[in-house]
């Protein structure tokens, strides 16, 4: 038996993820992803109002927000086969890419970028020849000498002063970093970029959800966001139009900044596209709906398996039992009483059964879903993939665009294989960023050609029928597929569960003691140095993980309590 | 001049989310000046950063581990507020400290910070508060009140 390394938290916010990996001869031989805090909000959803239930599931998470309201409210819909007017899909589809959009670009740069970029290192480098360099990769007007030597000097009084701030505690100068200080410079120049660009993409989420951080828009059978062109308080022609130019800046950012930055960061790490593969069933759900059913979308869903693009099952409709039917989730390795086997969501339980961690037993809070009995990869590069799988033509330029920069940067033909990886979690999350600001810009003028045809209307009154009706409301969100599963009777919760992406990603051991997507993508990953684990963070950051029910308490550790003032 | 009353926490677990039930009240029952902002943070993160940007000063309100009795309520200014940067695994961890700490990089840090922490007595999946932290409220409004008077805005009890 190897070394056996612990890392907990992963991150702080996400809700206590810890991984433990069995190191032998320098690789991962065994892994488990363990879910640290019990997630059992739907509880709290048990007799209420069905149409209060989305303003109570976007306070399950602080990173997903927006996401638990869409898959709230479009359950009940489906139950009631309540149709959503066209306005509210396309005010839906806007806030839905704006955050997809947020999402994928702090996570790029602000929580994933450090595990490959040096920022310390950025520091030795030089700015013309970093110019020179950018130069020829694009033509963004961020990238000049002066910039970049206006960064350099902010750094160096970052770190003269002994405070790194924000960049505190990163792996700097560990072996596993490879790129050169000009690179290093060039990405953390985009990094602080970035944070004034992520901001245009919350902004169009707080207009149009009437208010942020939470949106207040939503609701079932609709949105709450009254349509008057020429009044200040609604949705009016001139914040319309402020949208319009966000939108215009995030699509030059994404398309001339963060598609070449993974091209140039994947071309110097392409070993990294020989590791993390795991799990290669890939699930992805339709999204974006065009119509008032939801029976046609803009980006397409479906499930591959093997990796294999030919085997793609497509997901066609909201409701469809092909999805509808395929979910299941186990208990046999989650704190949780089981002993039914497998169940579907709705009639999933969630009896807490702490044992502690079990190697070979019970050890995470996380369930283990499945789709027809097999453990599925969810995220970014399943939707690429299942979109590409499909022809989608945006996606499949934007795929193809990257590989080849990244081909011509590594001096080598980058097949599509390559995807099945670390890195390739991160490119398909850059291609699938530059599909979702191409439809934002998109589902903005659809709202407007249809508002011009003189339709206003935003909401169809949801009413509740006597005796049990059930539905399912699924939704591709940032991290990938999420279903929320309601059972109503006579008008009232009675069932409640939500199936979230890292459920399905960090999963442990199914009922067939098949390891999830995680615990599959750290196998025979290299470890350098098993008291700094780099390696075994960049697979796991790269599938952006997220666990639900944040908790947020200020803690005063380190500090003597006695200089606390109590009043 | 641009104050800002931030409340977070998680409102399903409890007393964690006294900070959002704090701001809550704070709207009910004051009217708020143009000066004066109050943002319902919940537990999000970097979406935060557009409000809190450039601020005059910023008060935070939420539940606070400091070891005291459930129902102590701390207040922490200046040097005491608690350095943001405590040991951490990787600078993946962003959350409101972080937040702070980016606003810093980017030169848009608020002019000072105080917060008013709750030490919380339940934390069991509830969307009330315990009665004991309830019955505190009250107290805690009048002391963001009083914040913001020493910072020369006085506010009106909406009649």
């Amino acid at each position: 038996m190897g070394k056996r390394i612990t890392i907990d938290p992963i991150t702080r916010i996400e809700g206590h993820l810890r991984v433990d990996c069995e190191v032998s001869d320098g690789k991962v031989s065994k892994a488990w992803a363990s879910g640290q805090m019990w997630r059992g909000v739907e509880q709290i959803l048990i007799g209420r109002d069905p149409r209060d239930a989305w303003a109570i599931t976007q306070r399950i998470c602080g990173v997903c927000t927006t996401v638990h309201a869409v898959a709230s409210v479009r359950a009940v819909e489906n139950a009631l086969e309540l149709e959503v007017p066209l306005n509210a899909q396309y005010i839906r589809n806007m806030i839905i890419t704006a955050h997809a959009i947020h999402d994928h670009i702090v996570h790029f740069y602000h929580l994933s970028a450090l595990d490959w970029v040096d920022v310390v290192s950025a520091l030795k480098g030089d700015p013309g020849k970093t110019a020179a360099l950018a130069e020829g990769l694009s033509s963004w007007s961020g990238n000049s000498k002066h910039e970049f030597a206006k960064v350099k000097e902010r750094l160096s009084g970052f770190v003269g002063t002994g405070q790194l701030g924000i960049f505190t505690n990163g792996y700097w100068g560990h072996p596993a970093m490879k790129l050169s200080p000009e690179v290093n410079l060039l990405a953390t120049t985009h990094y602080l970029q970035a944070l004034e660009v992520q901001r245009y993409a919350s902004k169009i989420v707080s207009i149009l959800g009437s208010k942020s951080p939470h949106i207040q828009n939503m609701a079932v059978g609709g949105v709450s966001n009254p349509i008057a062109l020429d009044s200040q308080s609604v949705l009016s022609i001139e914040r319309l139009l402020a949208v319009k130019e966000w939108i215009v800046k995030l699509n030059d950012f994404i398309k001339n900044v963060y598609l070449v930055d993974v091209a140039a960061i994947g071309a110097f790490y392409a070993n990294w596209t020989a590791i993390g593969g795991g799990v290669m069933d890939y699930l992805a759900v339709p999204d974006l709906p065009l119509d008032t059913k939801g029976t046609q979308f803009a980006l397409p869903g479906g499930y591959i398996k093997g990796g294999d693009l030919a085997s793609i099952k497509p997901i066609k409709a909201f409701g469809d039992p092909y999805f509808r039917d395929g979910v299941e989730e186990s208990v046999k390795h989650s704190w949780y009483k089981g002993g039914k086997g497998a169940l579907h969501p709705f009639k999933g339980e969630t009896i807490p059964e702490y044992t502690d961690f079990q190697d070979n037993g019970k050890y995470s809070w996380v369930k283990s879903p499945t789709f027809y009995s097999k453990p599925a990869q969810v995220g970014p590069l399943s939707r690429v993939l299942a979109m590409a799988a499909q022809n989608h033509a945006p996606t499949l330029k934007y795929l193809t665009g990257l590989l080849d920069t990244a081909g011509s940067l590594a001096k080598t033909k980058i097949p599509l294989a390559a995807v099945h990886s670390t890195i390739g979690r991160h490119a398909a999350r850059a291609v699938s960023c530059a599909v979702q600001v191409d439809e934002l810009a998109n589902q903005w003028q659809l709202l407007v050609d249809n508002i011009g045809k003189g339709d206003t209307k935003t909401y169809n009154k949801p009413t509740f029928p006597k005796g049990e009706i059930h539905g399912v409301g699924f939704h591709e969100a940032p991290r990938g597929v999420l279903s929320h599963w309601v059972v109503i009777k006579d008008a009232k919760i009675t069932n409640y569960q939500a199936v979230v992406p890292t459920t399905w990603n960090a999963a442990p051991r199914n009922e067939g003691d098949v390891a999830g997507p995680y615990e599959a993508s750290l196998l025979n990953t290299p470890v350098a140095d098993p008291e700094r684990p780099l390696e075994v963070l960049r697979t796991v950051h790269s599938f952006d993980p997220c666990l639900a029910c944040a908790v947020h308490v200020l803690d005063t550790e380190g500090r003597p309590v006695v200089q606390v003032k109590a009043l | 001049m641009r104050l800002i009353v931030l409340g977070v926490g998680n409102t399903l677990l409890s007393d964690e989310g006294v900070g959002v039930r704090v701001v809550e009240k704070l709207q009910q029952d004051f009217s708020l000046p143009a000066e004066v902002e109050v943002i319902d943070g919940g537990t999000t993160g970097m979406e935060m950063l557009e409000d809190l940007a450039g601020a005059d000063h910023l008060i935070i309100v939420d539940a606070m581990f400091g070891g005291n009795a459930p129902g102590t309520i701390v207040r922490l200014a200046g040097d005491e507020v608690p350095v943001f940067f405590k040991t951490k695994l990787s600078p993946h961890q962003i959350g409101l400290s972080d937040v702070l700490a980016t606003l810093v990089l980017t030169g848009e840090q608020p002019g000072g910070v105080t917060i008013i922490g709750i030490q919380p007595v339940s934390m069991e999946l509830n969307m009330e508060l315990s009665p004991q932290i309830a019955a505190l409220l009250p107290d805690v409004v009048s002391l963001v009140v009083a914040e913001l008077a020493m910072l020369g805005v006085t506010l009106q009890e909406v009649a």
